[in-house]
């Protein structure tokens, strides 16, 4: 089948239109009101999250729910640099990302046993232990948490407007930078493998791809950027306590609704299902807790309808991704191709 | 270990045995392959040559015995590294990388199995989607290719790697007399580029006409093996083989 021009250039317009949607965004704060700033810095590190699941999950076939783990850690971490090093906030930040990173590393030891079932639920169990420990650290407010010293916030900004402007871009940076560099990891040899292995982990292996190293680099991926948004979550709510830092709900189950929503095996999957998450969460914020079984409802249904989500479904219509991380074809001949 | 200038078989089992759960498929099984060889394996349905290949693949641990691929123990080496020292292989039930484009298929092969960068894997990969007849695809998801696409896939994804030894499994079921004898001459030109090939193929009378050697699986173990024509007249592997299936 030949695509037409239209499907061309729909998928052209959708480029066009995320790239204008990231420059919009970047001038946020001139236009967007305390409410708005406060509510795309969450979504922002939402996007992060999302991506982060749908690439351990989604191409990496660990199917964690125990990431929230990396952001509890990250938050910890950022308090302990911040607070009590005394690094500037973005150092603090990166030091957090970095330490996640390394605490990820002898994680990957523990959950690289297990497969399936055993694996989400070990993923699980690593994360509340890392939550129960949380809780234990000396100077770090025990089980009530505690708040990020003045002197950190306001180092962010010195009133609420240039701490919520700064926060806002902080957030955006981070969601861009993520963005960018694990569709880059996609495009690369790695990625090749990874794409591979979404789509059949045993031929991938038969063509030569490692699994265990793709494994790891996905895992330790999201362990440094899911401890970023966790660095960036502690500053946005001012304050690490275990439980809300470590949010099984916010920070794992809600992001695997919306990437089964949106579409796994895919970053596009991975923007929509956060856009619908966000949406359906307005739209039923005063049913209360009802959302969460509408959530699960929708999720199931689209799954049964296509599994690779919203986008999977929309994908079908199009010639290629929105995202081009896919090699095409391109002829080195002059011959062309028979049919 | 080996004596200068004797060169070791390419590949070699040794006792290999494999059972799911109670059932025994391959039973204490031996078997060399000398470089060069287009080695044909035949068997009754069930007979367990695709669990074989699953065991010379990696896919499967065999339950005993050793494998030795050119003098080395890879009984214990993973199925991706197998691949990388050499051994490519065609699934009989194809298994594609079904969201990538038939291009990315054999491009993920080049780059991880044969080692390439990716821009000269690209040029690789349209090499063998040419020879294999499926350049006219490129562009498209594996999932829309036919069965018979699919198999032509499966092939263009081992040749891409450039192994030294070639499985092929079933990959001639299908085919008109005209698309088996390009099948035979593609198989004929990477042999001739020291590749050396077993061919698991129902298809007896294309086997036949390229194998320098036939071996046939039945009860677990090779019944018979050697010259192909001396091996389709032995009167067990007619009762067994050929009286069964026709
Ligand atoms: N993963 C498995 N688990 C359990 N049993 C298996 C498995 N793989 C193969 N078998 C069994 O092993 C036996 C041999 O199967 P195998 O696929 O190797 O046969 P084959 O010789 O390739 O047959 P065919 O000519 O039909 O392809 C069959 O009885 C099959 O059911
Ligand atoms: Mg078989």
């Amino acid at each position: 089948m030949r695509s037409s021009s239209l499907q061309t250039n729909i998928v052209r317009s959708l480029r066009i239109l995320l790239l204008l949607g990231i420059v919009a965004l970047t001038f946020g704060p001139l236009y967007l009101d305390l409410g708005h700033l406060r509510f795309f810095t969450e979504v922002f590190s939402l996007l992060v999250l999302a991506m982060m699941w749908n690439l351990v999950a989604g191409y990496a076939d660990i199917v964690t729910v125990g990431q929230h783990a990396f952001v509890g850690i990250g938050g910890y971490a950022f308090y302990a640099f911040a607070a009590k090093a005394d690094l500037n906030v973005t150092e603090a930040m990166i030091a957090a990302g970095l330490l996640s990173l390394l605490i990820g590393i002898p994680i990957t030891a523990v959950v690289f046993r297990m497969r399936a079932a055993y694996l989400a639920i070990g993923t699980w169990v690593v994360a509340e232990v890392c939550t129960l420990l949380a809780s234990k650290i000396p100077g770090f407010g025990g089980a009530s948490g505690i708040t990020l010293p003045s002197t950190v916030i306001r180092a962010v900004g010195a009133n609420v407007e240039a701490r919520f402007s700064h926060l806002y871009w902080m957030a955006l940076a981070l969601a861009v930078v993520c963005f960018i560099a694990t569709a880059l990891l996609l495009r690369s040899r790695l990625g090749v493998g990874l794409m591979a292995m979404r789509d059949n982990e045993e031929a991938a292996g038969s063509v030569g791809v490692n699994i265990v190293v793709c494994r790891i680099v996905c895992f330790l991926w999201t362990a440094l950027f899911l401890g970023l948004a966790g660095a960036l979550l502690t500053l946005q709510n001012l304050r690490i306590q275990p439980q809300a830092s470590f949010s099984l709900i916010d920070y794992t189950v809600y992001v695997i609704f919306a990437v089964v929503i949106g579409g796994i095996g895919s970053i596009e999957g991975s923007i929509i299902g956060v856009a619908v998450y966000i949406g359906l969460r307005s739209a039923f914020s005063d049913y209360g807790n009802l959302y969460l079984i509408f959530l699960g409802a929708v999720s199931i249904a689209i799954m049964l309808a296509e599994p690779r989500g919203i986008w999977g479904l929309v994908r079908r219509y199009l010639p290629e991704d929105v995202i081009p991380v896919s090699h095409r074809y391109r002829p080195k001949t002059e011959a062309t191709p028979a049919e | 270990m080996e004596a200068a200038g004797v060169t070791p078989p390419l590949l070699e089992l040794v006792g290999v045995s494999r059972r799911f759960g109670g059932l025994s498929v391959i039973d204490d099984l031996d078997l060399r392959v000398e470089p060069g060889e287009i080695v044909g394996i035949i068997g009754p349905n069930g007979a367990g040559k695709t669990t074989l290949f699953n065991v010379i693949g990696g896919v499967l641990p065999p339950s005993g015995g050793k494998l030795l691929f050119a003098g080395n123990d890879i009984t214990h080496i993973t199925v991706w590294n197998r691949c990388r020292m050499g051994i490519g292989r065609t699934y009989q039930i194809p298994k594609p990388f079904s969201k990538m484009s038939v291009f990315e298929n054999v491009l993920a092969a080049a780059v991880h199995g044969g080692g390439l960068s990716v821009k000269s894997a690209g040029e690789q990969a349209e090499e063998v989607l040419r020879q294999t007849g499926l350049l006219g695809r490129a562009t498209l998801n594996a999932e829309r290719l036919s069965l018979l696409d699919l198999k032509r896939l499966e092939l263009a994804k081992a040749l891409a790697q450039k192994p030294r030894l070639l499985l092929l499994d079933e990959i001639a079921g299908g085919l008109t007399g005209g698309e088996c004898d390009v099948l035979l001459d593609i198989v004929r030109n990477v042999h001739a580029h020291d590749t050396t090939v077993i061919w698991i193929e129902h298809v007896i009378q294309a086997l036949r006409k390229i194998a320098t050697r036939m071996a046939v699986l039945y009860g677990g173990n090779l019944i018979a093996d050697g010259a192909p024509d001396m091996v389709l007249a032995n009167d067990r592997v007619r009762s067994v083989y050929l009286g069964e299936v026709t």
